[in-house]
């Protein structure tokens, strides 16, 4: 069985529906992240498995325990949220140290406790300080170290990095993830950021209107999106909806395009392409799937230019490609320009659901 | 996998054990305001519409009606009350407004001055009104041929000790600010006027509201001041006073609180629409407004401090003076005999040791009461629970119950021989609580505007960490809100030294407090004694505001180094 087990989790506030029969088991040690739009149920998930919230239908197993009545206080986690939480009046030391037991472990054990955790976030000999002394990463390492001091078997993180600036994030996201593979905890964490998903999770849950979209590693969630929603919120995608002609053929417009997949002709597909598997090719190239396109803007954006291309011919639709400026070789592309591009066969892949 | 999370619990708290249930708890706070605001406002309204047999009529309100001089004393609260709402307003504001957003020297000095009619009873402006403007008041010639007994003393003295209530108002009103706004404004270079129009008024509205309905209602149900200055002037609040002091007709006064309770009530459901829809009108990315120096503004605003300081500064003075001098304008010899006379003679003495006593209880048991309440509001249970709603309507509800109004209510239901409860009557405990009830509100939003501040997760990392909420109120959230607690305390001593309005109905001659004592003597005919006694509770209140500032500041260093801890 898995460590923590999510049964058929419903929960309504009002005539909202939070938590539509959420099913969702997660293993020992591993980093799941709850991803998706605001009102997507995701910090309600989390605040049900910390006991924040009562869910009204399902359960809640964790390490073979059903928790799913219990109190917070009797579960076992360790939980950081957006704003930090530290409580101003204590200094960092006593933060940390908030859940210790010093009865128990004895004085020195309890010193030595807390500066174990202070090395451990990077912020050794800080325990004097008071948070509003402390940079917002900072603050949020602290929090950090409070909520793992106690050994929790479970790790909550409710968008621990959106308060933070651009750079202290990705610097912070790193060491998290980090810090979670040393210790091994297992990990929850939210966030509507996909790019932070897909940088430090092991499994990524997508969610919408309370339901669940699809699980899976970033790879997969991103190379293969089982509906638009999820080609649609991680990354950027076209969406080509087209009809089998031929086991291997699809045609739209004026186009007619190979999919490694094996289709069942007369059907209707729809494929998601991510901009950057569109090949700009040279223009007597005559490889499977190029096509001739019209050029409707170019943005440069430093590393890359987004194109936004109409292939040639009656009925097509716009196309989002992303070309690399590596690649471009300082070739500039001006809107108006004709181009011949294509879409490698492998990277037509058709989406398992329609909506 | 790794010693993480095989090594035992070796460093955590056992399981909190569960803390008695908050609802449990706020239940009891519910019960309590139940019993002391719900029930006398219960009486009121059922004793209005029983007629002397005991059956359901509008009996009384049709005798009510028909009373001579009953009308007149209505008209007369009313208009009264507009006049003194449209002039303290405008005032207060501008007041506020030189305080908050100009560049003049010696704010904290100005603000101080323009609070301080809260130090004495309300009767203090009146008997300095009666000094200055009097019969033999050295300006009496300003007042031509009227005589300030009667509406323009009532205006005057109400407008001096409702000043404060407004000011208190509008300086947060206009505290808050968007300096973004202002500059936006001088980027479309608007005129200063245009600013004012379009920016510091929109934003100071739901304030000026606000301290309109505050004043409005002290007037209506003012008490001392009509009584001390009014001469022959009906107003409805005395009337009150008539009907059930002296002619001991409970049904009649009751009839007449609810008439005087409706105006106030209405202001009071006004005001919460208003301040409902004020709602982040302010939003976290708000920059605070700063003024900088400017002549053409500052110079006019100061002008304007310093006059109406001064005023207030006479009107306190001469109320100090009074209580020196041995009479009024013909011996003007420097003398202490008013005070011995008031402490000894007149026995105000006990009635002195009486309201210390009441104070200090006040501010004992009602601040922690409120805070507790406040905070099992704000933190306990499900927010939308039928039982907070409750809670939080009672606890803003005594914001539009007059004092008076209150006090006949306690009467009625107090004093109800079949009542459990009865033995309370005339007792030191009943004027306590009458005093928390009455000033309840302002204390609870302070206490909730100081707990909305702190984190809303606190509670959920302390279970989080096995960690009881007892331990974390009393560790985190009781310290951080110290200054709000502080100040509650502050507050209820203050009122619970200077009020009449509801004690005045539930003394009995062993409870007799000071300002209804002093009261008695202005009835009598001793001015000058009463303005010792009056002075002496200025004193008191002074003191203890000089100690608590003095204390708060100790502590707030000693304790809590967190709040100026900076990089």
């Amino acid at each position: 069985m898995a460590h923590l087990e999510i049964r058929s989790l419903h929960k309504q506030f009002g005539s909202f529906t939070a938590l539509d029969h959420i099913e969702l088991s997660v293993e020992r040690g591993e980093f799941l992240v709850l991803l998706g739009p605001s009102g997507c149920g995701k910090t309600t998930l989390l605040r049900t498995i910390a006991g924040l919230e009562r869910q009204d239908r399902g359960q809640i197993l964790h390490a073979g325990r059903d928790i799913s009545r219990l109190s917070p206080a009797a579960r076992d986690y360790g939980i950081v949220f957006q704003s930090y939480a530290l409580f101003p009046n204590l200094n960092v030391g006593q933060n940390v140290a908030y859940g210790l037991n010093q009865r128990r472990a004895g004085r020195e054990a309890f010193q030595q406790r807390v500066d174990e955790m202070l090395r451990l976030v990077g912020l050794p000999g800080s325990e004097n300080k008071y948070p509003a002394q402390l940079s917002g990463g900072q603050q949020q390492r602290i929090a950090l170290a409070r909520a793992l001091a106690t050994q929790p078997d479970l790790l909550l993180l409710d968008e621990p990095l959106s308060a933070l600036d651009a750079i202290e994030r990705v610097r912070l996201r790193s060491e998290i993830r980090q810090l979670q593979q040393n210790l091994g905890v297992t990990t929850l964490m939210v966030t509507h950021d996909q790019e932070e998903a897909l940088a430090m999770a092991d499994r990524i849950v997508v969610m919408k209107s309370g339901r669940i979209q699809q699980v899976g590693d970033p790879h997969d969630i991103y190379r293969f999106p089982r509906n638009d929603f999820v080609a649609d919120f991680i990354g950027r995608s076209n969406l080509i909806e087209a009809e089998a002609i031929d086991p291997q053929h699809v045609s739209q417009g004026p186009l007619r395009l190979r999919s490694a997949a094996a289709l069942s002709p007369g059907r209707a597909y729809r494929f998601n392409v991510r901009p950057e598997d569109i090949r700009l090719l040279d223009t007597l190239d005559q490889a499977e799937n190029s096509f001739f396109a019209t050029v409707d803007k170019c943005e440069f954006l430093g590393a890359f230019s987004l194109v936004t291309l109409t292939p040639v011919g009656q009925g097509s639709r716009p196309l989002l490609a992303q070309f690399s400026s590596n690649y471009l070789a300082g070739r500039p592309i001006h809107a108006g320009s004709t181009v011949r591009v294509g879409i490698p066969a492998e990277h037509l892949f058709p989406m398992p659901e329609s909506a | 996998m790794n010693a993480w999370s095989s090594l035992s619990s070796r460093w955590r708290l056992p399981a909190a054990e569960r803390a008695p249930a908050g609802g449990v708890l706020l239940g009891l706070a519910a019960l309590a305001l139940c019993v002391f605001l719900l029930l006398p406002m219960g009486a009121l309204f059922s004793h209005s519409l029983l007629d002397e047999q005991g059956q359901t009529s509008l009996a009384r309100f049709r005798e009510f009606a028909a009373m001579p001089g009953m009308a007149t004393a209505l008209w007369n609260t009313f208009w009264v009350a507009l006049v003194v709402t449209l002039i303290t307003v405008p005032l207060a504001f501008l007041y506020a407004y030189a305080i908050q957003r100009s560049c003049l020297p010696f704010k904290g000095l100005w603000r101080l001055i323009g609070l301080s009619p809260l130090l004495g009873p309300s009767l203090v402006g009146a008997i300095s009104f009666i000094q200055w403007f009097g019969t033999q008041g050295l300006l009496k010639s300003w007042l031509g041929e009227t005589s300030v007994y009667g509406p323009v003393g009532i205006v005057m003295a109400t407008v001096f000790s409702s000043f404060p209530h407004a000011l208190m108002i509008l300086v947060v009103a206009l505290a808050s600010s968007d300096g973004r706004l202002y500059e936006a404004a001088d980027a479309l270079s608007a005129t200063r006027w245009r600013k004012f129009l379009t920016v510091t008024l929109p934003a100071a509205k739901y304030g000026l509201i606000s301290a309109a309905m505050v004043v409005f209602s002290y007037s209506v149900s003012e008490f001392g001041i009509p009584k001390v200055i009014g001469g022959n002037f009906k107003v409805l609040a005395v009337e009150i006073y008539v009907q059930v002091v002296g002619l001991q007709n409970f049904g009649r006064g009751a009839v007449v609180a609810l008439v005087l309770l409706l105006p106030v009530l209405f202001a009071f459901v006004v005001d919460r629409q208003v301040q409902r829809r004020q709602q982040a009108s302010l939003t976290a990315r708000a920059v605070p407004y700063r003024p900088r120096p400017d002549w053409r503004r500052d110079g006019p605003l100061l002008l304007f401090t310093l006059l109406l300081a001064g005023a207030m500064l006479a009107v306190l003075g001469m109320a100090a003076y009074t209580s020196v001098i041995t009479f009024w304008p013909y011996n003007l010899e420097l003398t202490l005999g008013h005070y011995r006379y008031g402490l000894v003679e007149a026995g105000v003495l006990g009635a002195y040791l009486n309201s210390l006593q009441i104070a200090l209880l006040t501010a004992l048991l009602g601040t922690p009461f409120i805070f507790v309440t406040a905070y099992l509001l704000e933190k306990t249970g499900a927010r939308q629970s039928a039982l907070h709603a409750l809670v939080q309507g009672m606890a803003s509800l005594p914001m539009g119950v007059p004092g008076l109004v209150l006090g006949i209510g306690y009467i009625l239901f107090f004093n109800h021989p079949d009542n459990p409860l009865n033995g309370l009557y005339q007792t030191f405990a009943i004027l306590v609580i009458v005093n928390v009830v009455h000033y309840y509100s302002s204390c609870h939003l302070t206490a909730l505007t100081a707990l909305k501040s702190l984190d809303r997760e606190f509670e959920a990392v302390s279970a989080s960490l096995k960690v009881s909420q007892f331990v974390t109120f009393w560790r985190v959230t009781l310290p951080v809100c110290l200054p709000a607690v502080l100040e509650i305390f502050r507050y209820l001593f203050i009122n619970a030294m200077t009020t009449v309005s509801a004690l005045v109905f539930l003394y009995s001659p062993d409870t007799l407090p000071a300002s209804v004592a002093i009261l008695n003597l202005d009835e009598a005919g001793e001015l000058g004694p009463a303005a010792a006694m009056a002075s002496l509770i200025i004193v008191t209140t002074a003191a203890f505001s000089l100690l608590y500032s003095a204390l708060t500041h100790l502590l707030l260093q000693r304790h809590q180094a967190w709040r100026s801890a900076k990089h």
